[in-house]
């Protein structure tokens, strides 16, 4: 273990490397995911999907394939349409430049009309078995009047053809923040200015466990019951009863269960498990759908996919006067329930990096292509501006020819709170620090000799920082709200206590493996000073969770726990005062610490369990004042998002015959503010920085400019990072506890996925003496680049 | 139409009667309905469906069930033995080998084979032992560390 682990103290469960209780089930084959769920008299469901990028569905004839052995039922978006369904929503109103609200075209479940990226659902076909479903699928004939199709983003604006009807300009919304007039000034009197153009490459999450679906719906009651593989079942449940099929909450059930990684792709509201629940009403047997790899390539929401001009104005001594960025980003075809707040409130309030830069401007266009739509993906909107600023930020340096360190210290934040020039207060922090730390790990002092010996083997060595920070936590209502958001971001948690004084605790927040099984059981154990192992955490089902906005954002801890920690608050308040009773004392002079409840200044004192038994069994008990049982809720709204920061350094060497890179050190120093869990935390750190140097290194969706078609559809073309790209990556931290929640913590799932990609490149740029290469940095990039060959 | 197969799953005969189509990661999935095996993709690349037939481990989504005749076949869930988890699974909980578990069942029988053909594997050979299993969540530094725990025979701590 890394130095993560907390100075040795007191008996409590908070800071310890306690091994995770969902593992056994996990390692054992008994994990419940979606696809496992096999319901009484199933059907399965397969989804007719367009070949085509761009088309007008001229006719569908569904004869032959309803005719088909084994077909229960088909649906058409027709019929959708003329049941009245609602389209899926976009969560997140984006005002222009001019105030005009952003377009919101609509996104129906089943196409209606016109079909706008290959994989676009047509027709839902249930069968009575999976291989019956497919076949019947073939036999559906779709006439199609194949469309100009939209793909490169820079010609977006301007095609002749349009994604959407009434958006015929595909621009969804011209977003501008920050203060133009300042930064103009700032820019008239600079020095210097350093540019840069720069892609941040569009990415496949691919989480493991591809989507799935389970729908069925209850005669004798109404209801629905819906298994999926979703990071967040109420918002779930709320978006579609709400907005899409006008059906009350309490009518249906939600229930994400092992879920086997989310990385933002498995947040949204998507067709598939819409049409399923409305289905199931009509086929009066429960439906189930998995998603096929190739499908989940083509119809899971993309990542990233920016293209920015950067331009950071110096004076004569390095110091930031001013950053200006016009970025261009693609939504894909229909906009996904986030899609719009990612390169805005995601990004473009990131871009002080860790900075003094006192004037910034953003300008960013969204726009419509035809291809699948694109939302949040681990980081959202933090990797892309982390990218243009630490990019630019080492430019700066080489173009003044100063230490990339020494640029960033000059230039470093060091009084808190700070406000932002673009409308974040960090609350703490410590940037030198860090930096510091990651620099001696890293022995950059060592760095001008090993290049030399690098080069005598006629290799080429370089090095990159990224002092990145981000803002997570997800987030104040009011501020999100006044920012364009739909729904509230609070989080919720119930804390039932059982008379024989083990709990369970309903968490809003889901895992989908961030382990909070363990390590919210052990914020709660340390707070009660009972075993961890008493502690049981329920998440992941609305049948069983009041409520929750779901995880993602870095915010289960911060404000699921929170929210748990408060609840946590009132048990001891009630407890007290049943402990009070049954000792005799006033309220206010009982103590509780370790499991115990005193009389302050005596040795008198009634443990735990006698409590929580009193509380169920009210014979000793003030029953004039005091309702018996022992559980308790509480809802917790952020004051502020919470601020992880930390310092990377990535030194590489680089074969010129071949391309390829190898990562020789990875250094990682982040700042998460008080550690819960060391070791999963440190298994966060270096998942995010995998996903992060798979960005930067060989990750690169891609779609044919002319045709629309996906050409990185399977494994085989989408290269994913195995066990021999990544390197062991050195970890460890620095703390700054959050200043606004009980826990003083920042969050860390998304962090390492923030801060690598700049780092790597930058490290790469250092290592072949180029001012940009592309992501990835494929080895026919680098070898290209290595030997100038264009 | 229908082709009847025989075989060995876990220690236990199976005998079933299936379309000549069916993968084995079906019949271990949906007829025998033992879900711990996965199916994580569907071009032979991910590992997530991986068991072992005959002593060597295969990926169960690239070949039939017929093909599996007469074999013995043992999956994630014939790992444990009377209830004790193999050395292989404990070490992936001491060392913190998984996250969302997706992958864990068809890399932890790939590692258990991986050490059993090569016991002195090295960190590179690991490595590239486990190229035919992708993991999106842990970023495989303590998926290696693990098999290393294994390797050197060390307790877990089961610190709890």
């Amino acid at each position: 273990m890394t130095d993560m682990t907390p100075p040795p103290g007191l008996n409590s469960p908070i800071g310890k490397p306690i091994r995770r209780r969902e593992d056994e089930r996990f390692l054992t084959g008994v994990g419940q995911y979606t696809d496992d769920v096999v319901l009484p008299h199933q059907t399965f469901a397969v989804f007719l999907r367009s070949p085509h990028a761009h088309a007008r569905i001229k006719s569908i004839d569904l004869t032959k394939a309803k005719a088909a052995p084994g077909v229960v039922r088909i649906f058409v978006g027709a019929d959708l349409a003329e049941a009245k369904v609602g389209g899926l929503p976009c969560g997140w109103l984006i005002h222009s430049k001019d105030g005009s609200p952003m377009k919101e075209p609509p996104h129906p479940v089943l196409a209606q009309g016109k079909v706008r990226h290959v994989g676009d659902q047509v027709a839902l076909v249930v069968a009575e078995s999976i291989t019956e479903a497919k076949d019947a699928c073939e036999l559906i004939e779709v006439n199609y009047e194949e469309l100009p199709a939209v793909i490169d983003i820079t010609k977006a604006q301007g095609h002749a053809g349009s994604v959407h009807d009434d958006v015929t300009d595909n621009v969804c919304y011209d977003w501008g923040h920050g203060s133009k007039d300042a930064v103009d000034a700032a820019f008239a009197t600079a020095a210097h200015v350093t540019t840069l153009d720069l892609v941040n490459n569009r990415l496949i999450p691919n989480a493991m466990e591809p989507r799935a679906a389970n729908a069925s719906y209850t005669k004798h009651d109404q209801s629905y019951t819906l298994y999926v593989a979703n990071q967040n079942p109420h918002v779930e449940r709320l978006l579609m009863c709400a907005f899409v099929l006008g059906l009350p909450e309490s009518k249906v059930r939600v229930i994400a269960p092992d879920v086997g990684g989310g990385f933002g792709s498995k947040i949204f509201l998507y067709a598939e498990e819409t049409a399923l629940v409305w289905a199931s009403k009509f086929v009066g047997r429960p439906i189930k759908w998995t998603a096929d790899r190739s499908e989940a390539f083509l119809t899971d929401a993309h990542g990233r996919d920016h293209v920015t001009k950067a331009e950071l104005a110096m004076d004569a001594k390095g110091n930031f006067l001013a950053l200006r960025v016009k970025t261009i980003a693609n939504m894909g075809a229909y906009l996904s329930t986030f899609a719009s707040s990612v390169p805005t409130i995601l990004y473009a309030t990131l871009l002080a990096g860790q900075y003094k830069t006192p004037a910034i401007y953003a300008e960013v266009k969204a726009v419509f292509t035809n291809t699948a739509p694109v939302d949040a993906y681990r980081g959202a909107g933090r990797p892309e501006a982390t990218y243009v600023v630490e990019r630019i930020v080492e430019q700066a340096a080489r173009e003044m020819k100063m230490d990339p360190a020494a640029i960033r210290r000059q230039n470093f934040i060091t009084e808190f709170p700070y406000a932002t020039p673009v409308g974040l207060t960090y609350d703490t922090g410590d940037f030198e620090a860090p930096l510091a730390k990651a620099i001696a790990m890293a022995d950059v002092a060592g760095f001008p000799a090993r290049k030399a010996a690098a080069a005598a083997r006629g290799k080429m060595r370089g090095l990159g920082y990224s002092c990145y920070i981000e803002a997570c936590g997800l987030a104040p209502s009011n501020i999100a709200g006044a920012l364009g958001a739909r729904a509230g971001l609070f989080e919720a948690g119930e804390v039932r206590v059982h008379p024989t004084g083990t709990v369970t605790v309903f968490t809003g927040s889901h895992s989908h493996g961030q382990g909070h099984e363990t390590t919210f059981a052990q914020v709660v154990a340390a707070k009660l000073g009972i075993p961890v192992e008493n502690v049981e955490i329920v998440h992941g089902d609305t049948g069983r969770v009041p409520f929750g906005m779901g995880t993602y954002g870095s915010r289960s801890l911060s404000v699921g726990g929170t929210a748990i920690v408060k609840a946590v608050d009132k048990i001891i308040a009630k407890g007290k005062k049943i402990a009070a009773h049954l000792l005799e004392a006033a309220d206010t002079d009982i103590e509780f610490e370790n499991g115990e409840f005193t009389v302050k200044g005596t040795d008198k004192k009634v443990p735990w369990g006698s409590v929580t038994l009193t509380a169920y069994v009210p014979h000793n008990y003030p029953l004039d004042k005091l309702e018996p049982g022992l559980n308790e809720n509480a809802f917790y709204d952020p004051t502020n998002f919470t601020y992880p920061s930390g310092s990377y350094v990535c030194e590489v060497e680089v074969d010129p015959d071949t391309g390829v890179v190898k990562i020789e050190q990875f250094v990682a120093v982040d700042d998460f503010g008080n550690i819960i869990n060391p070791m999963i935390v440190e298994g966060q750190v270096q998942g995010g920085i995998a996903q992060g140097l798979g960005q930067a290194m060989m990750e690169g969706c891609s779609y044919d400019n002319e045709s629309g078609q996906l050409l990185t559809g399977t494994y085989m073309d989408y290269a994913m990072p195995r066990a021999s790209d990544i390197p062991n990556i050195t970890i460890s931290n620095v703390v700054t506890p959050c200043t606004h929640n009980p826990l003083g913590v920042k969050g860390c799932g998304e962090a390492g996925a923030i801060g690598s990609p700049p780092a790597y490149i930058n490290a790469l740029t250092d290592a072949l003496g180029v001012v940009d290469i592309a992501m990835p940095a494929t080895a026919e990039r680098v070898w290209r680049a290595a030997n100038h060959i264009a | 139409m229908s082709v009847p197969i025989s075989l060995t799953v876990n220690g236990r005969a199976v005998n079933a009667s299936v379309d000549p189509r069916t993968l084995l990661v079906q019949l271990i999935r949906e007829n025998l309905q033992m879900t711990g095996t996965h199916v994580g993709c569907d071009t032979a690349q991910c590992g997530a469906c991986t068991v072992h037939m005959n002593g060597r481990a295969v990926k169960s989504c690239s070949m039939l069930a017929a093909q599996a005749n007469g074999a013995q076949i043992t999956t994630i869930e014939g790992l444990s033995q009377n209830g004790a988890m193999h050395p292989m699974q404990e070490a992936f909980r001491e060392c913190h080998g998984l996250q969302c578990g997706f992958c864990t069942p068809g890399m932890v029988m790939s590692a258990v084979q991986l050490l059993a053909d090569n016991p002195k594997a090295t960190e590179a050979e690991i490595r590239e032992g486990l190229d035919g299993n992708i993991c999106r969540c842990t970023g495989y530094q303590n998926i290696v560390k693990s098999i290393q725990f294994c390797q050197s025979g060390a307790k877990a701590s089961m610190a709890a």
